[in-house]
């Protein structure tokens, strides 16, 4: 019975001892990082024709289709998903977190170990070591030294014998917990990642100009309740000055529950905007294939007030108080002079340049026909100063919306926050210490300074140079008096 | 004064700079050395000013397109990081900078031989890779303040790791008996693969017309040599290439030499390398991979995606972070680690260029 136990312990300390090693973690590094190239080369998620020409590139074009199969079967296809490479970062964090286990009680206890004062053996020992001698007294040179670590924050502490001081201090000492942090903060993570596959999802949801929806679609198969209603009141891509360069996409969302607007807000990409946790993206947008739509015209007359108009291709409309009428009689959704001859033509199929065509019957005149472009609002000015601008063409696109939800979101925020402090501490602050003996010899003072550090040895000796220079400025200053 | 003219001042200072320092190490000559720091930092305050103002104009760009957009926001968006070319730019820049600090820091120039060819070749790919060098207009998708700090944090742990690249190259260099041994073999190619690539997109730049040259990288790659349709040229090209690659292998043992009589030490090379890379890790780690996916959590609502981009960071992210484990836990020591920070900037490399170039092309290829 009890060789049976032993033999149990055994197996859990060897299992243990190889979860805990950090030749494991090289290991998996190694192996992740090479099958990610993989992944990188195969395309992932992609038709099989696509990858069997890439691989027929390696291995020739009768080889390639055997090649790929024994590849799928493997996951490499859809790798990232696949049971082994989860598998692996299931041993990864498993990895981590039996190291962390194993080691964080040994830091703890350094940490907690309280700090000794040193002979003067022991002093000669350590790394970083430095003698001076004073004509000077046991009492000044004491008190200068307590005075510049005091200086620099440091709390120290002091054992006396007759004749000899021993001053001793340390700091930073929590720094040598920030590794464990680092760690925690790559567990937080992957914890975040999961709750985000199980309990989030993303999709997608397109929605006309004005059209409304209470589903959005992880595939055209698989709607998913948003429990709520969303409605675009308009799309728009704005362009820079004079360029087909877009400035932004934009969509006005209204969400609508019980009947009631509850929130509206124009999104953006980079500016999405959520509710009750379902965040909607600005993704794309599109034309709705052989839809009609409202032109939206501003009216102003000779110093009046601006009017907005939804009319259909077709109608007529009167500026105010003025007699002028005009008809819709045309549209371009992409309205350009042709270099060579001169002639009006549409140049996309997407409105990138949309321009109305109205056909102006103007009392006293003879009627005519004028392009009014809605990126080029001057287009639009009249004679006798009245204006009419093409706000929209509305109704004939889509927005496009990524729609998601993350509740795992917020453990990959503070995991990040937790990672950048912990790297930060881990390699800029380090756990100094610091022992000073002073001891009287005969009509001077014999001082012995010796540090030792976590990281960044040069830097405690320069810390140590600057003390020790500053002490000795200050003790000869008082004792030469 | 237009910033392309303090920008080509900088970059002829850089070039100057590089043959001076390895002047300085052929040499051994104080005064050498006295003018390489010289004619670095005053290529380095001339590219500064070029940023600057290069800054100034993109800023009346941006805020003369978007009125509604206030100051501190028009600075932010105006900031010179959007494309290749300023990336590139500011790497160079980066480098410099911590490159000039670690020569203050430790009172020593031979490095700057190991550092400036990076600059130069950084700076020599930016005109033969053609990319466009106009400000341009801001798309939607990069109007983010956390895009702008996740470029400009990473690429400067990019330049923190190209300095511990020069470093780990110069001890691999240092430590080295002989040709056969098989660290000096995997950095002499490395080198020379590097080089060979470089030359090919030079003849490729060469041999394009403007038009063409806009499209490089993603049409032209190395098709007028390596790639070429021409079964004879590409057959030349290769054998050149082999040979030449044998060439650096040869003669690159000569540096050693150099090097040894130099007052370098293998140990101070090492601890370069190594604090560059505890500078660079935690500025990748925060900007490259936290920023990046904050804020493709804020553009597209995913933060993570798996593409090759994200991926190659990661790995990047690996290959370092084997070297602190390996290094600080496992007391690997020497050759070993060296040669770990040569693969880490390798992985950055491909991470930046690599992924664009050469994935890019093989998946475009395949689909026809
Ligand atoms: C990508 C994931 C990881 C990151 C980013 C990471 C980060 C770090 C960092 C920054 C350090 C400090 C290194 C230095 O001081 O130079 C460290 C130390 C360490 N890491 Fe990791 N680590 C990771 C994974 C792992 C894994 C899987 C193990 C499992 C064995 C591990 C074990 C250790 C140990 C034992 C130390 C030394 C701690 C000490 O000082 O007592 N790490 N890690």
């Amino acid at each position: 019975m009890e060789e049976k136990e032993k033999k149990k312990k055994d197996i859990f300390e060897s299992v243990w001892k190889f979860l805990a090693s950090v030749k494991l973690a090289i290991f998996i590094f190694i192996v992740l990082s090479i099958s990610s190239i993989i992944g990188t080369i195969v395309e992932q998620q992609a038709e099989p024709a696509k990858n069997i020409a890439l691989l027929a590139k390696f291995f020739g074009d009768s080889a390639a289709p055997t090649v790929y199969n024994v590849f799928a079967k493997l996951g490499f296809m859809d790798m990232y998903r696949s049971w082994w490479f989860i598998g692996l970062l299931l041993l990864f964090s498993i990895n981590l977190i039996v190291c962390s286990l194993d080691r964080f009680p040994k830091t703890w206890r350094l940490i907690k170990k309280p700090q000794k004062p040193l002979s003067g053996n022991a002093l000669n020992s350590l790394p970083i070591k430095k003698e001076l001698t004073f004509k000077s007294s046991l009492n000044i040179a004491k008190d200068e030294f307590l005075n510049i670590l005091h200086a620099s924050g440091y709390r120290v502490f002091e054992a006396s014998e007759s004749g000899s001081v021993r001053l001793y201090t340390q700091k930073g000492k929590y720094a040598r917990l920030a590794v464990y942090a680092v760690h925690l903060s790559i567990i937080l993570i992957f914890i975040g990642a999961i709750i985000g596959a199980r309990f989030g999802f993303g999709g997608y949801l397109n929605l006309r100009e004005g059209g409304a929806s209470n589903t959005a679609y992880k595939s055209p198969a698989e709607p998913i309740p948003l429990g709520f209603t969303i409605k675009c009141n308009w799309y728009d891509t704005l362009y820079y000055e004079g360029i087909d360069t877009p400035r932004e996409f934009q969509s006005e969302l209204v969400i609508i529950e019980d009947g009631k607007e509850v929130l509206k807000k124009v999104i953006e990409v980079n500016d999405p905007l959520t509710y009750k946790g379902i965040t909607f993206f600005q993704a794309s947008y599109g034309m709705i294939p052989d839809a009609t739509g409202y032109f939206v015209l501003d009216i102003t007359p000779d110093n009046g007030p601006e009017k907005r108009l939804w009319l259909k291709s077709g109608e007529t409309f009167e500026i105010p108080g003025t007699g002028i009428k005009g008809t819709i009689i045309d549209f371009s959704p992409a309205l350009t002079r042709d270099g060579n001859t001169g002639a009006l033509t549409t140049y996309s199929e997407s409105m990138v340049n949309p321009a109305v065509a109205i056909e102006f019957d103007w009392p006293g005149k003879e009627k005519f026909t004028g392009w009014i472009l809605k990126r080029y609002p001057e287009t639009g000015m009249l004679p006798g100063g009245h204006s009419v601008k093409f706000a929209d063409y509305w109704g004939v696109e889509y927005t496009g919306l990524q729609v998601s939800k993350d509740p795992g979101i917020w453990f990959i925020y503070i995991a990040s926050i937790i990672m950048a402090a912990g790297l930060y501490i881990c390699f800029f602050i380090s756990h100094k210490k610091i022992w000073i003996n002073i001891a009287d010899d005969k009509k001077s003072v014999r001082i012995v300074v010796g540090g030792s550090t976590s990281r960044n040895r040069l830097n405690l000796e320069n810390e140590i140079e600057k003390i020790v220079s500053h002490a000795a400025q200050a003790i000869e200053g008082r004792s030469g008096k | 004064m237009s910033s392309s003219v303090f920008f080509d001042i900088s970059a002829g200072a850089y070039f100057a700079a590089m043959v001076t320092y390895i002047a300085y190490l052929v040499f051994r000559n104080k005064t050498i050395g006295l003018m390489a720091s010289a004619i670095t930092i005053f290529g380095f305050v001339s590219q500064s000013a070029a940023l600057i103002i290069r800054w100034i104009n993109s800023y009346h760009f941006w805020a003369a397109s978007n009125p509604a957009s206030g100051v501190v926001e028009s600075i932010l968006r105006a900031a010179p990081l959007r494309n290749l070319y300023e990336s590139l730019i500011f790497f160079v820049w980066s480098l410099i900078l911590i490159h000039l600090l670690i020569e203050f820091k430790y009172k020593n120039r031979s490095l700057g031989a190991f550092v400036t060819p990076l600059a130069a070749l950084a700076l020599l790919f930016i005109d033969i890779s053609g990319t466009s060098k106009e400000i341009q207009p801001l798309i939607p998708a990069l109007q983010s303040n956390w895009l702008l700090f996740h470029v400009l944090l990473s690429f400067l742990g990019y330049a923190a790791f190209g300095v511990s690249f020069g470093a780990a190259a110069a001890y691999i260099v240092m430590v080295t008996d002989s040709r056969k041994e098989k660290t000096y073999i995997f950095w002499s190619i490395i080198i020379g693969i590097f080089l060979v690539v470089l030359i090919g997109m030079g003849i490729d730049f060469l041999s394009l017309s403007a038009v063409q040259r806009a499209e490089l990288i993603q049409s032209h790659f190395l098709k007028t040599t390596l790639r070429s349709s021409s079964g004879g040229v590409a057959a030349v090209s290769w054998i050149v290439s082999i040979v030449f690659i044998f060439a650096i292998w040869q003669f690159g043992l000569r540096l050693k030499n150099i090097l040894a009589g130099l007052n370098l030490t293998p140990t101070m090379l090492d601890e370069i390398a190594y604090k560059s890379i505890a500078v660079g890790f935690p500025l990748f780690t925060i900007g490259g991979l936290i920023m990046g996916a904050i804020w493709a959590n804020s553009a597209w609502g995913k933060y993570w995606t798996w593409d090759p981009k994200e991926t190659w960071s990661l790995i990047t992210w690996f290959v370092y972070a084997l070297y602190l484990h390996a290094r600080f836990v496992r007391g690997w020591r020497g050759k070993r680690v060296a040669i770990l920070a040569v693969i880490g900037f390798v992985a950055v490399i491909f991470t930046y260029l690599g992924v664009n170039l050469v994935l890019s092309g093989l998946h475009a290829y395949g689909s026809g």
